[in-house]
């Protein structure tokens, strides 16, 4: 069997020196890591890491700038995909972040910030360990406890149009889509790469997923 | 369910080497950054804090290498402060896998570099750390100022304001010392924690005198605090992150397990 090229893409708004040690921690020898911002690199790989930290207009003005918004559109209905963080957020439709943003629309929906007209006592960032409650038995969740902790910060939240898409809610005043999935695509808004051993394991169970 | 309360060990590193002062005078060596790290995770650490506490230009270079390796093998955030003065530092320290940095005294002498910092990087990777001191008497309403070069420094300003002024800045959390109480193992200074974490929307963590588990629990109960801060006592073993969790879950506050 050859080995398996996992592409971790690199638009220049990413941890992705965590994120890529993370994976390399995971993998075993058939599976071979690389931190990529080429879109034949993308299309050559067989499963994609896409991270992303910062704000969504920066997010989408380096995918703009590297060339890489057809190519991530393309992957993330083809293979197996999963997003981190902003990773998940600019794969909606809109962020209400920066005054409003568009971004890739491969998931119909909207970004928006935790109520605080709501929740006066919230703290935002929501920073810190919290639980996923896993909504699906999907793959990625294999050999991870229901209602595990993984390290969270960010003060924008998805609301995808189809609620079937949700594979993991999360409760910080008020209850949010913490993971999404379609076919081939698993989203995460937590850092899994931070997350200790069930954020290692994520990484394990996306490394041998075909995507189905 | 909802969002676990933080333990945070610090480890303060003086040329690749970890190091705790009290009230930073008394030094001891308390060993290795890399496999202090590795032990703190395994005893359920939410984060790692290190400190540069000389942080020359050599020093920054032995840094650098201490976060790659505890990067490449321990995967909790990981926070570096001390000697971060410029939007390179921050890059340098991100790239080696560091997931946040505190900023200091940059951030007094120039409180736009804050700002600059969150817009290049996002707030999520910058924490201002506070230093403060208490400077009301006996009587007086609460007041406590900011003080740079360990303490010894007053700056005239005062320590609630500034922690709003960072929060608007774009801080993404703040890291909130109590100078008279750092060093000492009498708890924190829970007035000064609780007035600024009840006056800022960002998370706070509580930093500067604990000497017992009890006042781990106190930081979050009565000073309000997101977070806490030690380090003397987890690095002579005197208790485990583990025992801390658990004596904060007895006391009613969600830890991670």
């Amino acid at each position: 069997m050859s080995q398996r090229l996992v592409a971790v893409v690199d638009y220049g708004m990413g941890n992705l020196r965590s994120v890529s040690k993370a994976a390399e921690h995971a993998a075993d020898t058939n599976t071979k890591i690389i931190v990529t911002s080429h879109p034949n690199e993308i299309e050559e790989a067989d499963a994609i890491i896409f991270p992303g930290q910062g704000a969504a207009k920066a997010c989408m003005k380096a995918l703009l700038d590297t060339g890489m918004i057809h190519p991530i559109q393309k992957a993330a209905k083809e293979k197996p995909f999963l997003g981190i963080c902003m990773g998940l957020q600019v794969l909606m439709s809109h962020s209400d972040e920066n005054d409003g943003v568009d971004c890739l629309d491969v998931i119909k929906g909207n970004v928006k910030h935790f109520d605080l007209d709501a929740n006066p006592e919230l703290k935002v960032p929501h920073m810190g360990w919290n639980q996923i409650h896993q909504t699906n038995e999907h793959p990625l969740w294999h050999n991870i406890p229901q209602d595990s902790r993984f390290y969270f910060v960010h003060s924008y939240y998805v609301q995808p149009e189809n609620t079937d898409y949700v594979a993991g809610l999360t409760t910080h005043g008020e209850t949010f889509a913490s993971a999404l999935s379609t076919k081939n695509l698993f989203a995460i808004q937590a850092h899994p790469e931070k997350s200790a051993e069930h954020g290692i394991q994520l990484f394990k169970n996306f490394l041998q997923w075909n995507g189905q | 369910m909802s969002l676990a309360k933080r333990i945070i060990p610090c480890l303060d590193v003086d040329d690749g080497r970890v190091v705790k002062g009290v009230q930073f005078v008394d030094i001891r060596d308390a060993g290795d950054p890399v496999e202090i790290a590795k032990r703190y995770d395994e005893q359920g650490a939410d984060e790692i804090t290190f400190l540069d506490i000389t942080a020359t230009a050599h020093e920054r270079d032995t840094m650098v290498h201490v976060v790659e390796e505890v990067a490449s093998q321990v995967f909790i955030p990981l926070t570096v402060g001390g000697g971060i003065r410029s939007i390179e530092d921050i890059r340098t320290m991100l790239n080696a896998g560091a997931d946040k940095v505190a900023i200091n005294s940059a951030a007094i002498f120039n409180p736009g570099f804050v700002k600059d910092a969150c817009d290049a990087f996002g707030s999520q990777c910058i924490v201002v750390a506070i230093d403060a001191k208490k400077v009301s008497q006996e009587g007086e309403p609460n007041k406590w100022e900011i003080f740079t070069h360990g303490g010894r420094k007053e700056t005239g300003i005062d320590a609630v304001e500034w922690a709003q002024k960072m929060q608007e800045l774009g801080a993404g959390e703040l890291l909130v010392t109590s100078m008279d109480r750092d060093g000492t193992k009498i708890g924190f200074d829970i007035e000064l924690t609780r007035t600024i974490c009840d006056s800022v929307k960002i998370p706070v963590i509580a930093s500067g005198g604990v000497g017992e588990l009890s006042h781990l629990s106190q930081g979050i109960t009565e000073g309000h605090a997101e977070a806490v801060l030690a380090a003397s006592i987890f690095h002579f073993g005197q208790f485990t992150i583990k025992e801390a969790k658990q004596a904060m879950q007895a006391d009613g506050i969600e830890v991670r397990l």
